[in-house]
C-alpha cells in the first residue's frame, strides 16, 4: 500500500512539471478581480482624489496636516481607538472562558454554544444592530423590566451614547475572539495539564501557569482581529451613538455625505487603511492566515 | 479522563448563550406581534407584519434586487474561489502565505473605505445602481470567504487519485470534471450558500452603489431605521435571520456528509 502511494507520488512528479504550471493560471481570474474591482478602485479614489487638489505640494501637504491634526479629527481618533480597545478587552473578558469551555465540553451542550455563536455571528450587522436597538430604547425590554421591578424610576439611558456603542460593538464582534481562540486553543495538548496534576498542582494553578501561558498566542490574533474590525467599524456605531461618539468611519462618511469633501474623505480614508493595513502585518506575523474568519 | 470544567463555568457559558440569542429571538418573536409599535413582549400576534412585508411594492423591490445580487455574487465569487482554492492547493510557488493574505484583505480593509472607493469608480462608469455591478462587487467581499471554506474543503481531495487518474492517460479537464469536482462537491456548495449570505447581508457596499433603484433589503433596512422604526422592519429582519439559520443547518448537513465520506475513504 505504501509502495504503490510512493510510486504514484514518485512517477508524475517530473511529467507534471509543465500542467503545474499551468495550474497557476486558475488563480489569475481571482487575482484579475482582486485588483481591479479592490486594489485598483481604491488607488484611483486616493491618487485621483488628491490630484484634483488644486495648488502646490507644500500647500497640500500644509492642508493635510490641518485636517490629520484637527479638533474633529483628532477627537475622531481618540475616540475611535479608545472604543475598540474597550470592546476588545470586554470581547476578550466575555469570549476566553467560553472558548476555553468549548475546548474541554462534550456532548449536545457543545452543539447549543456553537448556535449560540455562528447564528448571530452570521446574520446581517444591521439586523443585530436592530436588535439591540429594541433592546435598549427607552422603552425597551431592559428598561421596562428594570422599571416593572421597580428596580429605576426613570428609563435608563442605554442608547445614544457611549454604552450602546459598547454593547452593540462587543456583541457583533464576540464571535471573531471566540472562534480565534477557540482555534488556538484547540491546539494545546491538554496531557500537559494532567501531567501538572500529576505533579500535586490544583486545577486552577495548572491552568494558571500551564494553559493560560499557552492560549496567550489565540490571545493575541483575537485581539488583533477584533482591534482591526473594530477601528474601521460604522453601522453599530452610526446607529447607536450619540454626538459624542463619532468614529472616524462615520467622520469620512460625514465628509462625503453632508460636506461633499472629497479630499479631506481620502486623507482620513488613507490614515485608517495605513493602520488596519499595519496590524494586519502583525496578524500575518503572529497567526495562521488561513483562520482569519474562525476555524473550519 | 478528568476533564476541569467546573459548575460555574457552565453557568456563565448558558448566561452567555442566552444572551447571543436573546436578540436575534426577540425580533423573531416582534416580528409576529399583533401591536401597531415594536414593544416586547407583544399583546397579540398576528402575521401582518409579514403581510406588509411581502406586500409593499417597495419591500417586495427589495427582496428581488437582495436576491438577484446575491446570485450574481455567489455564482461569480464560488467559480473564481474555486479556481484559486484548487491553483493554491495544488501548484507550488513561492510567497503563498503572503499572496493568500494579499487575497484576504477585503475582509479585513474597513468596509467604508472599500464602500467609498468601489462608488467612486462606478459614478465615473456611470455603474451606480446597477445589478450587475453591485453582485460584482460583493463577489470580491465573499471570494475570500470562499477561499478559505474551499482550501479547507479541497484539502481533503487526495492528489494521489488525480496522479493516478493522470498516469492511467485521462486528461487533465477530465480529472478535474470526473475526480476534483465531485469530491469537492458539499465543499463548493457549502462555499456557495456563504458567498450568497455575504452579499445578502452585506449593507455598506450596496449602500453607496444601489442608487434609488437597485437598493437591498440591508439597505432598505438602514433607511427605513434612519427615519422611523416600524414593525415592519421586525418581519424583515426575521426574514433575514431565517435565510441564515436555513443556510447554517444546510451547510450542517453538508459538512456532516463531507465528514462521512472522508470516514468511509479511511475505512
Amino acid at each position: 500500500m505504501t509502495s504503490t502511494a510512493a510510486a504514484l507520488r514518485a512517477a508524475p512528479l517530473a511529467a507534471s512539471r509543465a500542467p503545474r504550471d499551468r495550474t497557476l493560471l486558475l488563480m489569475l481570474p481571482a487575482l484579475a478581480m482582486l485588483v481591479l474591482m479592490f486594489f485598483v478602485p481604491m488607488l484611483l479614489f486616493f491618487v485621483r482624489t488628491f490630484m484634483e487638489f488644486s495648488g502646490t505640494t507644500a500647500a497640500f501637504v500644509a492642508q493635510a496636516r490641518e485636517l490629520l491634526l484637527s479638533q474633529p479629527y483628532l477627537t475622531a481618533l481618540g475616540t475611535t481607538n479608545w472604543i475598540a480597545l474597550i470592546v476588545t478587552l470586554t470581547v476578550l473578558l466575555i469570549g476566553y472562558p467560553i472558548a476555553y469551555y468549548l475546548t474541554t465540553a462534550t456532548g449536545p451542550s457543545v452543539s447549543i454554544v456553537v448556535l449560540s455563536i455562528v447564528l448571530p455571528y452570521f446574520t446581517s450587522i444591521i439586523v443585530r444592530t436592530f436588535s439591540w436597538m429594541v433592546l435598549l430604547g427607552t422603552h425597551g425590554l431592559v428598561n421596562d423590566t428594570l422599571r416593572a421591578a421597580g428596580l429605576i424610576r426613570e428609563p435608563l439611558p442605554l442608547m445614544y451614547n457611549r454604552l450602546g456603542v459598547l454593547i452593540g460593538m462587543s456583541y457583533v464582534l464576540l464571535p471573531y475572539m471566540v472562534l480565534t481562540l477557540f482555534a488556538a486553543m484547540r491546539g494545546i495538548d491538554r496531557s500537559l495539564l494532567r501531567a501538572a496534576e500529576g505533579l500535586g498542582a490544583s486545577g486552577f494553578y495548572a491552568f494558571r501557569r500551564v494553559y493560560f501561558p499557552l492560549s496567550l498566542h489565540g490571545v493575541l490574533s483575537g485581539a488583533l482581529i477584533v482591534y482591526i474590525l473594530a477601528i474601521g467599524y460604522f453601522i453599530t456605531p452610526a446607529l447607536m451613538g450619540g454626538q459624542h461618539d463619532i468614529m472616524v468611519a462615520m467622520l469620512i462618511d460625514r465628509e462625503l455625505e453632508v460636506a461633499v469633501d472629497w479630499p479631506s474623505a481620502a486623507l482620513m480614508s488613507l490614515s485608517l487603511l495605513l493602520v488596519t493595513l499595519v496590524l494586519y502585518a502583525v496578524y500575518y506575523r503572529v497567526t495562521d492566515i488561513r483562520r482569519l474568519i474562525g476555524a473550519r | 479522563m478528568r476533564r476541569w470544567t467546573p459548575s460555574f463555568l457552565r453557568i456563565y457559558v448558558a448566561l452567555m448563550c442566552v444572551w447571543l440569542l436573546a436578540p436575534i429571538v426577540i425580533v423573531v418573536i416582534l416580528a409576529f406581534s399583533g401591536d401597531g409599535y415594536l414593544h416586547f413582549p407583544p399583546s397579540s400576534l398576528s402575521l401582518r407584519w409579514f403581510d406588509r412585508f411581502f406586500g409593499d411594492l417597495q419591500w417586495q423591490h427589495a427582496l428581488l434586487s437582495s436576491l438577484i445580487i446575491g446570485s450574481i455574487a455567489c455564482i461569480v465569487s464560488t467559480v473564481i474561489g474555486f479556481f484559486a482554492a484548487y491553483a493554491f492547493l495544488r501548484a507550488e510557488f513561492r510567497g503563498k502565505k503572503l499572496l493568500l493574505s494579499l487575497m484576504l484583505t477585503p475582509i479585513i480593509v474597513p468596509s467604508i473605505i472599500t464602500a467609498i472607493a468601489m462608488y467612486y469608480l462606478a459614478v465615473r462608469l456611470g455603474l451606480v445602481g446597477s445589478y450587475l455591478w453591485i453582485g460584482l462587487c460583493h463577489a470580491v467581499i465573499a471570494m475570500p470567504i470562499v477561499l478559505l471554506i474551499l482550501l479547507a474543503a479541497l484539502h481533503a481531495v487526495d492528489p494521489n487519485l488525480e496522479r493516478a487518474a493522470l498516469g492511467l492517460g485521462s486528461s487533465r479537464l477530465r480529472v478535474f470534471w470526473k475526480i476534483v469536482l465531485p469530491i469537492a462537491l458539499p465543499g463548493i456548495m457549502s462555499a456557495m450558500l456563504f458567498a450568497f449570505l455575504a452579499s445578502f447581508d452585506e449593507l455598506l457596499i450596496a449602500l453607496f452603489l444601489s442608487g434609488v433603484y437597485a437598493q437591498t433589503l440591508p439597505v432598505r433596512i438602514w433607511n427605513s431605521l434612519n427615519l422611523q422604526v416600524e414593525p415592519t422592519i421586525a418581519a424583515v429582519s426575521a426574514f433575514l435571520i431565517a435565510v441564515t439559520a436555513v443556510i447554517l443547518a444546510v451547510d450542517g448537513i453538508l459538512r456532516h456528509r463531507r465528514g462521512e465520506r472522508r470516514r468511509r475513504a479511511a475505512a
